[in-house]
């Protein structure tokens, strides 16, 4: 097609994607010149790369088996709080692991709730480190992922379908086999395989609930070669694996992975005819109240010790928090500077492979990229003394991927509805994005930049890289704490950082909005 | 003077044909049955389609790559000739500034073209504080300060009433009078054509046929415009 409808310069566009590459595979680069090969992969190496595949798929088969009823019980029941129940579902999204993780230890944990409930009927209590830790872990983390991805499929079937099938007199076995069979056979593999590719490159959550010769992930591995022994040729080794794994994993997921819509839209229940007897409304009843439990519990906890461990934090909690913030803002301005330019180039071209730069983000796990650049920055200037702006930088191509998601598709409409009328005015450079890329794009902005910075507060990874004793993120200094057997403090820690990072997200979102003219 | 010679302008499989001149401050209706390419005519003259092979000159020089906002014309699409999120003063104002840095000058030009169109007083309101019929007219004020010798019309008033539509095409007749401006406009009706139209651009066929005087064709149309107009 030759229509010429676009004035959007070409030329930021590419330069930011060529900046993109360039800081990835300048790590990758990096990585291949230090790693060596000749001693190849040791026994704890063939069992980390096993433990990580492994995880991640029980990961991903649990999460997206457990979203099934409880993404079916949301479809066709209609109850007071469903629509904040849905919209809790997209919190964990924005949750700090390591927040998540010490509201799943305080329910499932040694001294837990749930081990509590069993030693007071005489039961045996169970241990939460080692795989069924983790894996634990990231079903809290996906279950509500795929849940809404499972809701959102289910809402795309008509409701005349529904209404055949109530007119027909379908049994609630032939509802399931004619209609949410086939829906599910084309949603599933996608949700799985998102699930198992955020799993693959998972740090913080092996790094508190796994660890030793048994549950240690890769990108756990490179941590503790880098940090333990110092031994970058391994961590560099480490990491090309890594890069493989994960990459050739998201390159053969990125043709079934749906599409990600973290908005609202969600809560409008179908009217359904089917499924109206005791049993499945029973069951329907104790899916959600089930999933429900699952998803509030370990928050309420987090909560509650944070309120009481807030006077028992020592001043260095507050001192982490300004610098987490700093970090968080200037993660949102890089990845606002990359993203927009980068989403005008995308959504002017016809659709193709262009979107595959911002999923290079998805492919390089951070501790991949730190530790390319810590072999790169080493012998010209301390890593350590650069650990924030790194820090920063890592956040902001990690969340690129969903950046250009929420970006592209409205910038896409933009220049389809107003792209000619701005031609015909002249209407280009900065003027044209001051006066209609902006304002067009100022919710999805606003979202872009709430999820950037909330996921940059909430992130325990490449800084504990970099980080030496004197700085510290709030995740970092909350795991210290940790280590340190201070559970108050990190208690009290973990509140605050829960606040500041769902903080950030709400004033971003929040900004996006007000005043917005749709 | 805008002369397209020898064109071919090419849409998918489907190819237009056109060999015409169009004199300065003369009312061209375009018209002819769905399909046949009158809006591929419009967005060849502004430059949204490229032509596959002629020429387009502007006063003997040729344009035909020209940019479509260095072209001598403007162009008021079906819809969304406004930005929903700027006032009614950026939008006149862009058409003197694209950068909208409007000075005392520009201002008040704006404020006399609103006048004339008949939004006194609108200058800060944002397009969906006015009616459809309103929203027309902020797009005639940008016409009209925007002044260029051709004004094209893909018909914008499609969405009026037959009263209002009927207004607007008086008000842009007489705009375009005003600034000595040539009107080359899209439309469905005979009775536009006997209301303001001096000649008819008849598309069919594949091929735009050069102009013809209104009247005279009106009333004594050749076969396929008598097949047309029924």
């Amino acid at each position: 097609m030759a229509l010429r409808t676009v004035a959007i310069s070409t030329k930021s566009g590419i330069s930011a994607a060529i900046l993109v590459a360039a800081l990835i595979l300048a790590a990758v680069g990096a990585v291949l010149w230090r790693a060596e090969f000749g001693s190849g992969l040791g026994p704890a190496d063939w069992s980390a790369i096993r433990f990580t595949v492994l995880q991640a798929a029980l990961s991903a088969l649990l999460s997206t088996m457990l979203a099934i009823p409880v993404a079916r019980a949301l479809a066709r029941r209609r109850f007071v709080g469903r629509g904040l129940l849905v919209t809790l579902l997209g919190a964990p999204f924005i949750l700090p692991v390591i927040v998540a993780v010490l509201g799943v230890l305080a329910v499932f944990g040694r001294a837990g709730w749930l081990n509590a409930a069993l030693a007071a009927v005489g039961l045996p209590g169970i241990t939460i480190y080692g795989l069924h830790g983790v894996v634990l872990a990231h079903v809290f983390f996906n279950l509500p992922l795929a849940t809404r991805l499972l809701l959102q499929a289910w809402q795309t079937v008509p409701a005349e379908r529904f209404r055949l099938a109530a007119q027909l007199g379908l049994t609630p076995r032939a509802v399931f086999r004619s209609i949410e069979l086939p829906l599910l056979r084309q949603i599933l593999p996608g949700t799985a395989a998102l699930i198992f590719v955020i799993c693959l490159t998972s740090f913080a959550v092996a790094l508190t609930l796994g660890g030793g010769p048994r549950a240690t992930t890769i990108e756990l591995a490179i941590y503790q070669a880098f940090r333990f022994d110092f031994d970058l040729n391994r961590a560099a080794l480490l990491s090309l694996v890594q890069l493989g794994l994960a990459g050739s994993t998201a390159a053969l997921a990125l043709w079934i992975i749906p599409a990600i819509s973290l908005g609202g839209g969600q809560d409008r229940p179908l009217h359904r005819w089917d499924a109206r007897g005791g049993l499945q409304r029973g069951l329907d009843a104790l899916f959600i109240t089930l999933a429900a439990g699952f998803l509030l519990l370990p928050l309420t906890s987090v909560v509650m010790r944070g309120v009481i461990g807030l006077p028992q934090m020592p001043a260095s909690v507050w001192q982490a928090a300004g610098t987490s913030l700093t970090v968080a803002l200037i993660s949102v301005v890089v990845l606002l500077a990359l993203a927009l330019p980068l989403a005008g180039w995308i959504a002017t071209r016809a659709r193709g492979g262009v979107e595959a730069v911002g999923l290079l983000g998805l492919a390089a796990s951070p501790l991949m990229i730190g530790t390319g650049w810590f072999i790169l920055i080493n012998p010209v200037a301390s890593p350590f003394a650069l650990a924030l702006p790194v820090t920063a930088l890592v956040n902001a191509l990690m969340a690129l991927p969903f950046a250009l998601r929420i970006l592209v598709p409205r910038l896409r409409d933009t220049v389809q509805i107003y792209g000619r009328q701005a031609q015909m005015l002249g209407l280009s450079g900065w003027p044209l994005w001051r006066w209609l890329i902006l304002p067009r794009l100022r919710q999805q902005i606003g979202f872009a930049a709430g999820l950037t910075g909330a996921l940059s507060m909430g992130d325990l990874g490449v800084i504990a890289l970099f980080a030496d004793p004197d700085s510290a993120t709030l995740p970092l200094q909350m795991y210290r704490l940790m280590g340190a057997y201070r559970m108050e403090a990190a208690a009290g820690a973990a509140l605050i950082l829960l606040a500041l990072s769902l903080g950030i997200f709400w004033i971003f979102d929040k900004g996006g909005r007000w005043h917005a003219d749709t | 003077m805008l002369t397209l010679e020898t064109a071919q302008i090419t849409q998918g499989s489907f190819t237009l044909h056109a060999d015409l001149t169009l004199a300065p401050a003369q009312t061209y209706a375009v018209i002819g049955p769905s399909g046949a390419g009158k809006s591929t005519l419009l967005g060849a003259l502004c430059g949204f389609i490229p032509l596959r092979s002629g020429r387009l000159l502007w006063q003997g020089k040729d344009i035909t790559q020209a940019a479509p906002g260095a072209r001598p014309m403007t162009m008021l699409f079906q819809d969304n000739n406004l930005f929903p999120h700027l006032s009614v003063m950026q939008n006149v104002g862009l058409g003197l500034r694209p950068d909208l840095r409007l000075g005392t000058a520009e201002q008040t030009r704006v404020h006399e073209a609103l006048d004339r169109v008949g939004l006194q007083g609108m200058a800060a309101r944002k397009p969906a504080e006015l009616s459809g019929g309103q929203q027309s007219r902020v797009a005639l004020a940008r016409v009209l300060v925007q002044a260029r010798p051709l004004v094209l019309l893909d018909e914008p008033f499609a969405a009026l009433g037959p009263a209002l539509r009927n207004d607007m095409l008086d008000l842009v007749a007489a705009l375009a009078a005003e600034t000595k401006a040539a009107l080359i406009m899209v439309t469905h009706a005979p009775e536009d054509v006997r209301r303001i139209a001096d000649q008819v651009i008849f598309v069919e066929g594949g091929t735009a046929h050069p102009p013809q005087p209104a009247a005279a064709l009106m009333d004594n149309p050749p076969d396929a415009l008598r097949a047309y107009l029924g």
